[in-house]
């Protein structure tokens, strides 16, 4: 980076930063007893980034924020509702009504969950476009995985806390699938229940493991997650390993500082991402029924089911997979199947290419393909199980299956493009 | 992007789930336009827009509720005071006209039925109404309100074709007046070939006139929803209105992060 | 071909760069001003707190001459006395023996500012709080109960504070200030209301 300094001026610390003596004294005390600047330098500043990065690389870092305001107002959301099959729905309402901007503490958090999860679907997908999943990613790829796994728990605990008639309920299908598991499912379901239904008992753990337990592990595989990508490095559009051409200062030629470069481009990102944001949480918080459902509006009751029970949006997809086999066990197997599926991605993918980019038309079509039948389950879960939608799902399921089953054939039996020797970037 | 076609695809998908809902949902309105003629033929498309910042329908809403409705149903989230501030109804005329006497200001709005005689009497306590627009949705309210009809085999005497069998008697009959439902056979096509015959709802009859006409019957019952939309969600004037501000802000702060990063980016080549 | 992507260029306007970035971080800065409001407002009482501290009423021909009645205002106990006459001249002739005699230290309403610290001399209404630490004062309204020349009022049994029949403390107490005196009215001589006052509702 171009700094200019005068010639008499003190000389600038790693990080390039000129500070006053006492400032500089400071900062020399604190890295002899810490490595601070050593870490900001190897991390964000002389940490090199692919130039070629394109919108489906702001996700990553949006992801990040999303889980920082999420805990921040989690956190004070605690301090006003109150756990238990009693005050759990009041307490609520409490926070909507008389807490002083509690309704935009609330929304926050409700628009939050699905936030999180568009934002970590379409960080996913970057991944299956340009193979971030490939060697030497796999670790990257199976950490984050662990993160969505957690961060599903996470979402479903948080939905059953307001205890209205969806919480309950939602809970109730849920929990009962843990019970088609042979022998041991039974007495499972009451273990997890803690009762002979979903209760106060429940209630009271399912807010012990949102509030503490799932956001200390959530933090812990992020920050796994970072160390792992920061030690290959990211991929990028091209799926070309930039560190395979460095200059003669060892630097990958195709890569760029993260700072200022990144820091700066993931702030726009993250201000179109916030001014999307606000629209919703401001003017509709309930997305006509998706971010909030209207049957939650109502205090759970054991006594009477809603009319149809569906899952929040982001479990969708996989509650029509569920549904679309008629028998219960094999059913609740599938849905399993079909989440630990994108485990085996590393090993699936055959390709000598890594990016959509440069795959035959047997890949594109594949994801074409998956990509419909994913969209389309998510659909069809939010519909009544019968007739037609019935029909589509079974369908869509075996499409999604696929994708999966023939993959290590079709990568590699696809005609693949040139790969360049350089990353494609055009000036922007 | 132009290689990433999927992620085009995956775009235009999206935007598809939105639309053909969007436009099935209105081809299903205009089918039912063609039948108003009838009375009560087309309920299940009426619709109410309601404005909560229509002060004086929220405070004829407030007045409605508190004449017909507080004797069974509560608002027990919601304060009398609340209601003072936010309708801009000054203290001593809300004492006097609208708490009932002992109540304090402060009290949230009670029925003074209690809930045992309530299920004793109708079979079913009458629910609680401060979450019931966001519950059910306002025109589910509106549509409850306007579908009621004399039906002496219940113990009412009334039914309801927006909840049938409602415990609920048509407690605003002298204001809307009495109408009887008029159905018409239909021959359904069962299983296995058989033919079956089915009663079903064809319009109202009115049997005979309320205390309000027509169209001013309908502007109570506005009045009504609009104020139970107000009071399921009471902030959300306030909501809107910080989310004008909100908005506009973080475009002007990301219209400067655009230019931060365009000046940077120059450096890469 | 081998050249690096960030080409450090002499045409690079560093003050423009300056200038765009310290517009941004201001901005910024005031965004998350703004967004710390509804969390730091969130703590201020709620609605529900507020509405429990509304005003207090109380009957006072229930409170007979020389007692002392004890009722619950914004989560503070309140002390509402009945002076009798004797109670009253009781209240002078100590007031070297005070700390701060004409309230000048103390906290109370203009109209509790003088010997009596109330409006009228038959009632007393106090925060029944020791102003030392925050324990509830016990009544020793009685002449000589304490020790031969102690005029009456009250005595905290938490560190020995005491205060005399106006709730003015006395020398060698712990506490440094006098009992506090809540906003009160009577909107008629029958009722006192406890928090509201001209100044209106507290």
């Amino acid at each position: 980076m171009a700094v200019k300094t005068a010639p008499d001026a003190p000389a600038p610390l790693s990080t390039g930063v000129v500070a006053e003596p006492a400032a500089r004294r400071f900062w020399a005390w604190l890295n002899k007893r810490m490595p601070v600047d050593e870490f900001i330098t190897s991390q964000v500043t002389d940490y090199f980034a692919p130039k070629n990065f394109n919108i489906w690389y702001f996700f990553g870092s949006i992801a990040l924020g999303v889980l920082v305001l999420q805990l921040l107002s989690g956190i004070y959301l605690t301090m006003f509702y109150k756990v238990g099959e009693t005050t759990s729905f009041d307490s609520v309402e409490f926070i909507m009504r008389e807490v002083n901007y509690g309704w935009l503490i609330r929304y926050l958090h409700s628009t939050g969950a699905s936030a999180f999860f568009i934002v970590v679907y379409l960080h996913m997908y970057r991944a299956l476009l340009y193979g971030s999943y490939r060697p030497p990613r796999e670790l990257l790829w199976l950490i984050g995985m662990l993160v969505y796994l957690a961060l599903m728990a996470e979402a479903f605990m948080g939905y059953v806390l307001p205890w209205g008639n969806m919480s309950f309920w939602g809970a109730q299908v849920i929990v009962n699938l843990f019970g088609t598991i042979p022998g041991i499912g039974p007495g499972l379901v009451e273990w997890i229940r803690g009762d002979y239904g979903i209760a106060d008992a429940t209630l009271n753990r399912f807010f012990a493991l949102h509030v503490a337990l799932i956001p200390l592990a959530l933090l812990l595989l992020v920050v796994l997650h970072l160390a792992a990508l920061h030690e290959t490095g990211s991929n990028n559009p091209d799926g070309i390993e930039i560190k395979d051409k460095a200059g003669r200062d060892g630097k990958p030629l195709d890569g760029i500082p993260f700072h200022p470069y990144y820091t700066v481009k993931d702030v726009f990102g993250f201000g179109v991402f916030a001014v999307l944001f606000a629209i919703v949480l401001f003017f509709v918080p309930t997305l006509g029924g998706l971010f909030l459902e209207a049957p939650n509006f109502e205090p759970a009751n054991p006594l009477s089911t809603p009319e149809h029970i569906a899952p929040v949006w982001y479990f969708t997809p996989y509650y029509a997979i569920l549904r679309a086999v008629p028998d219960q066990r094999l059913g609740a197997l599938l849905m399993l199947l079909a989440v630990s599926a994108f485990l085996f991605l590393p090993w699936l993918d055959r390709s000598p290419v890594k990016s959509i980019r440069y795959k035959g038309w047997m890949s594109r079509t594949a994801l074409t393909l998956f990509t419909v039948a994913f969209i389309a389950l998510g659909y069809l879960g939010l519909q009544p199980a019968e007739g037609l939608y019935v029909v589509l799902a079974r369908i869509f399921t075996v499409i999604y299956f696929l994708f999966f089953l023939l993959m290590p054939f079709y990568t590699k039996l696809d005609p693949v493009k040139p790969v360049p020797e350089r990353v494609v970037y055009h000036a922007h | 992007m132009r290689t990433d076609l999927p992620g085009l695809l995956l775009a235009v998908a999206l935007l598809a789930g939105v639309l053909v809902p969007g436009m099935a949902g209105a081809a299903e309105e205009a089918a039912g336009a063609g039948e108003v003629a009838r009375f009560g033929a087309d309920w299940q498309s009426w619709r109410v827009n309601t404005d909560v910042t229509d002060m004086p329908s929220v405070q004829r809403g407030a007045r409605n509720f508190v004449s017909f409705c507080l004797g069974c149903h509560s608002l027990k989230y919601q304060r009398w005071s609340r209601l003072g501030t936010d309708l801009s109804i000054p203290t001593d005329l809300l004492q006097k006209d609208l708490v009932p006497p002992g109540d304090r200001i402060t009290d949230y709005i009670l029925t003074t039925m209690p809930a045992r005689d309530g299920e004793t009497w109708f079979g079913k306590s009458p629910p609680d109404l401060t979450l019931m627009v966001r519950a059910r949705g306002r025109n589910y309210v509106y549509q409850f309100l306007k579908t009621f009809y004399v039906d002496p085999t219940r113990q009412t005497g009334a039914n309801n074709l927006r909840l049938p069998t409602t415990a609920m008697p048509h407690v605003l009959s002298e204001l809307e007046g009495l109408k009887k439902a008029v159905y018409r056979d239909v021959m359904r096509r069962g299983e296995g070939g058989s033919f079956t015959h089915e009663q079903v709802f064809d319009h109202f009859e009115t049997l005979a006139p309320g205390r309000l006409s027509a169209t001013e019957y309908d502007g109570f019952v506005h009045d009504t929803v609009n104020f139970l939309d107000y009071v399921s969600e009471p902030t959300q004037a306030a909501r809107r209105a910080l989310g004008v501000w909100v908005v506009l802000f973080l475009l002007v702060f990301t219209w400067l992060a655009w230019l931060v990063k365009r000046e940077y980016w120059k450096d890469v080549h | 071909m081998a050249d690096h992507a960030v080409v450090a260029d002499d045409e690079v306007d560093l003050s423009r760069r300056k200038f765009l970035t310290t517009a941004t971080i201001a901005t910024g800065a005031v965004g998350v001003a703004f967004a710390a409001v509804p969390f730091i407002a969130s703590w201020s009482p709620s609605e529900r707190a507020r509405a429990q501290g509304a005003p207090v009423e109380l009957d006072l021909s229930k409170i007979d001459a020389g007692q002392m009645t004890t009722t619950v205002w914004r989560r503070s106990p309140i002390y509402v006395v009945r002076r009798t006459p004797d109670m009253v001249a009781r209240i002078s002739g100590h007031d070297a023996e005070l700390k701060d005699p004409t309230s000048q230290y103390s906290d109370q309403p203009p109209y509790a500012r003088n010997t009596l610290r109330s409006r009228t001399a038959e009632f007393l209404v106090l925060v029944g709080t020791c102003t030392h630490l925050g324990c509830l004062p016990k009544q020793r309204f009685a002449q000589a109960e304490l020790y031969p020349s102690w005029p009456g009022g009250f005595f905290c049994p938490c560190h020995g504070s005491r205060f005399d029949l106006a709730g003015r403390v006395f020398n060698g107490s712990p506490a440094s200030i006098n009992l506090r005196v809540p906003p009160y009215s009577y909107p008629d001589p029958r009722t006192l209301r406890i928090g509201v006052d001209e100044k209106g509702a507290a």
